[in-house]
């Protein structure tokens, strides 16, 4: 299984802590996106996440690569949902494992704002009324 | 030459469909994106980004014959 992967099942945390076991690292830092309930005011029903594969996961595999060089971590894995997620249920989940907790943090953060930058993942938010919408959530690298 | 577009979220539904196959005489994919927006309700391109063949490429990249190409609206992981 490589490090970045797309998932249309559920993702389970603790599951995911597990293949970061490694006996050089003293810590571990996990960060865990999940669907929320409302969104620039509005109440969100629900989400569907879209994703382009082929190009998601080698973009993913380039961003933890980034992380493992930039920051010197050990391990590092990604996991992103497709399909309908429930309010509350894991969108995304981002582990690392390091010699120590400030790269461990810094190499976490990293992963999670470049994955929501550029891998090819659309979200759409359904609400109580009116019609669902895509979300823009990245402004262009230009703006 | 012939190439295959494929569309994803709101260009999907933007274009109504999922993927076409045409013959153009596009050299890049500003061409052939610039062809497509006449023909489909398509969003302007600023913003967008463009893959062919499963790489990020120049909107200027030369295209081939059989090469697949995908418009990438701004993503929204996370």
């Amino acid at each position: 299984m490589s490090d970045f992967c797309i998932s249309r099942s559920e993702i389970v945390p603790a599951e995911e802590i597990a293949a970061l076991e490694d006996a050089a690292s003293g810590a571990v830092v996990s960060f865990c996106g999940r669907v929320r309930n409302h969104n620039e005011g509005r109440a969100v029903t629900r989400l569907e996440y879209e994703c382009y594969e082929e190009l998601a996961v080698s973009e993913g595999e380039r961003v933890l690569g980034e992380a493992r060089e930039r920051f010197g971590v050990g391990k590092v894995r990604c996991v992103h949902r497709t399909g309908d997620l429930a309010i509350g249920e894991p969108a995304v989940w981002v582990g690392v494992a390091a010699g120590h907790r400030e790269e461990a943090f810094a190499a976490a953060r990293f992963v999670i704002d470049e994955i929501k930058k550029r891998v090819p993942i659309w979200k759409r938010e359904h609400y109580p009324e009116g019609p669902a919408e895509w979300i823009n959530a990245a402004p262009p690298e230009d703006a | 030459m012939r190439v295959r577009v494929d569309y994803f979220a709101m260009l999907r539904e933007c274009a109504g469909r999922e993927q076409e196959t045409l013959e153009t005489a596009a050299a890049t994919p500003q061409e052939l994106y610039r062809e497509l927006a006449g023909q489909r309700d398509l969003p302007a391109q600023t913003g967008l980004k463009v893959a062919v063949n499963d790489e990020f490429r120049t909107w200027d990249f030369q295209l081939s014959d059989g090469d697949r190409v995908v418009f990438i609206p701004p993503v929204a992981g996370g």
